[in-house]
């Protein structure tokens, strides 16, 4: 009696065993070709290398592991997740105003390296509130998202390249191109549903990258296009002296010594600028008639219809948006790179983006820049697993997916509140 | 085109086929300003398809379907919306995690300032065009007696308020004529017999003409003044609830033969 009532999801040490033994060989057949065998070069011959003793330690983890499993699950153990505090209206001006004050102040304090890659986070958070737009409010699978990434980049690269613009003549038109590449393109490929779209936008993404590398001509081809002069201060170079015969250099003008740092803080801050400005942008949009319409395709396209709400224009909006924030982003990473090529937008970035809308949490902002952060700065911060770098990510990513769908820091919908 | 005056919707050899499968044919009514006219039928009979023709989710093989001497037929769903004739579905769709309040701000998106500059920097106009929009909204919520669910994401609504809401939702689009698909499916007795007043009172107060597609005969015969009777997606009987009642063959569709 007492049987039927006592729940008995343990399974017996034999159940177990079998169990652990499966995963040990899984485990050893997963290890070998990483960690057992290397080709090493002797002399003119390739020689396999066999390292067994690392899939002996890999092997025994896994089965002890699995042996103590049935001890450790079943009894609730549920990891603690953080959740933001819920922080009065009045209070969330302050804390946002001393976080933007701290992001700006840093960077005076720290070293070149990390203000360095800080500046590449901020690239990421403002590509991930981009997407956030299509993926996370609209609801629309966009896996070709570094082309427009690309669009921006190039479009400053050229022409700076055959017209000699400078980077801020270039910002605007650079959004504006990734803009309309976003809509063009959107405009027959929105009709489709969502696999159907996912794979249209990933081949665009590869088209764009393909028709870089083989328009020799104009752009460069593989090589790219390369001494892209950085973005200037309201017109003063940050140089130890003036490309241009008697201009005055931002440290003469200020009468400051020479320092190659203030270049990396002005990136960073630039970086730091245009984030935050996306982030503004994408937070009142959210909260618009387009917000929600946007919101509500997601739920119900068939009732967005009914209700004479074009769906074809509101997607349009979300995908023409989310472009444009890409094309700022690529136009800055070709100023701070000062050379593009075709290399730097692969299918793996569009992923990785993707990767950083999803882990933070789909239509969640805060979520969506934590994940940035996370993403660009882990690596750089362990450097020593750098080879084992997208074995971790995949491996963080199932993890999440298993425990964590939602993202980080889940979206918290914004409600209109009515008295 | 005798009687086109006053006949608000007009159908004409409607016709709509699946592949091999003739679904709805010969299929033709109009409806007057202001009139509550229902569709019924044995299930299957083919009364949603007749009704996603008219909204335009099908495009009818053949036939014209006027609105206002305005041909609307294949015109896409939310075109079809935008003359006007608004639609609410069998199974509910509302949108599940907005708000009541939020439902009913959506619905009105053609009415609203959509202009994505003023809307980023708040501009006079956007600001009066979001106030109006919220008024109506809340009018409506009070209007149906949900303005204390307005907080409320609308799928945690009890069944029958989300009824009312879905109605809600499309009279903020200001429609002329209200398309309801079995609006009193699932509802208890005392619901049933509160949208029977609510449908009468929509048509008085806001000269909406009501399309309805009904299978609860009291509800049916107490509201409409015409009804069309299908079977096998074709017509059988059109008229008012009294002949109806007393046709052969509509008694014959719904109790067999003998």
């Amino acid at each position: 009696m007492s049987a039927a009532i006592t729940p008995s999801h343990r399974p017996s040490w034999r159940q177990n065993l079998a169990h652990a033994l499966t995963a040990t060989v899984l485990t050893a057949v997963v290890v070998t070709p990483i960690f057992g065998l290397h080709l090493e070069r002797a002399g003119v011959r390739t020689v396999i290398a066999q390292n067994w003793g690392n899939v002996a330690w890999a092997c025994l983890l896994v089965f002890i592991v699995q042996m103590l499993r049935p001890m450790v699950t079943g009894r609730g153990l549920r990891l603690p997740w953080p959740k933001l505090p819920a922080i009065p209206a009045r209070q969330r001006g302050v804390w946002i105003t001393a976080a933007l004050l701290l992001a700006v102040i840093w960077p005076f304090f720290a070293g070149r390296n990390a203000v360095d890659i800080a500046t590449l986070a901020m690239i990421y958070v403002m590509l991930g509130l981009g997407l956030n737009v299509v993926v996370g409010f609209a609801g629309l699978l966009d896996l070709g998202f570094v082309g427009f990434y690309a669009v921006g980049a190039y479009t400053y690269a050229l022409l700076f390249h055959w017209a000699g613009w400078s980077f801020w003549e270039a910002l605007p038109l650079a959004g504006a191109a990734s803009a309309l590449f976003g809509f063009v393109l959107g405009f027959p490929v929105l009709r489709l549903r969502g696999d159907y779209l996912a794979i249209v936008t990933l081949g665009f993404g590869e088209i764009i990258r393909l028709l870089l590398v083989n328009l020799t001509s104009f752009t460069g081809g593989p090589d790219g296009i390369s001494g892209l002069p950085k973005p200037s201060v309201f017109g003063l170079e940050l140089a130890r002296s003036p490309s241009v015969e008697g201009a005055t250099t931002f440290h003469q003008f200020f009468g400051l010594e020479f320092n190659s740092m203030h270049m990396v803080i002005f990136l960073y801050l630039m970086a730091l600028l245009l984030a935050v400005v996306t982030l503004a942008i994408s937070n009142r949009l959210i909260r618009m008639p387009i917000g929600r319409a946007w919101e509500a395709l997601r739920e119900d396209e068939i009732a967005c219809r009914s209700l004479g709400l074009n769906p074809m224009k509101i997607k349009l909006s979300a995908f023409t948006l989310g472009a444009m924030f890409a094309g700022f982003g690529g136009a800055f990473f070709a100023a701070r790179q000062g050379i593009v090529n075709p290399e730097s937008f692969t299918f793996i970035e569009s992923a990785l983006i993707l990767a950083i809308v999803v882990l933070g949490g789909m239509g969640s902002q805060i979520g969506v820049i934590l994940a940035a952060v996370l993403l660009t700065a882990l690596p750089e911060v362990a450097r020593e697993f750098a080879e084992y770098r997208m074995l971790i990510f995949g491996l963080v990513m199932i993890l999440m997916m298993i425990w964590r769908p939602q993202g980080l820091l889940p979206m918290q919908r914004h409600h209109v509140e009515v008295k | 085109m005798a009687g086109s005056n006053n006949s608000f919707l007009q159908v004409e050899g409607l016709s709509m086929r699946f592949g091999g499968l003739l679904a709805v044919d010969g299929i033709a009514f109009d409806v007057k300003e202001r009139e509550i006219f229902a569709i019924i039928g044995p299930n299957g009979a083919g009364k949603t398809t007749v009704f996603n023709c008219i909204s335009g989710f099908y495009r009818p093989t053949t036939g014209n379907i006027r609105l206002q001497g305005q041909d609307i037929a294949g015109q896409g769903s939310h075109a079809v919306a935008l003359h006007g004739l608004v639609r609410t579905f069998q199974n509910v769709r509302l949108f599940k995690h907005m708000t009541a309040l939020e439902n009913l701000l959506v619905a009105q998106h053609r009415h609203l300032s959509t202009n994505l500059l003023s809307g980023l920097f708040k501009t006079r106009g956007y600001r009066k065009s979001e106030e109006k929009a919220l008024q109506n909204a809340l009018h409506w919520l009070d209007y149906m007696g949900l303005r204390e669910f307005a907080n409320r994401e609308a799928g945690n609504l009890a069944y029958g308020h989300q009824r009312r809401l879905e109605i809600a939702r499309c009279m903020v689009t200001k429609p002329r004529v209200l398309m309801l698909d079995e609006p009193a499916a699932g509802l208890n007795p005392q619901e049933k017999k509160d949208l029977q007043g609510l449908i009468e009172k929509l048509r008085q107060e806001y000269g909406v003409a009501v399309l309805l597609i009904e299978h609860d005969m009291s509800l049916v015969m107490g509201v409409s003044e015409r009804i069309l009777v299908m079977e096998y997606g074709r017509p059988i009987a059109l008229g008012t609830p009294d002949a109806i009642q007393k046709d052969e063959r509509v008694i014959k569709a719904y109790l067999g033969e003998e």
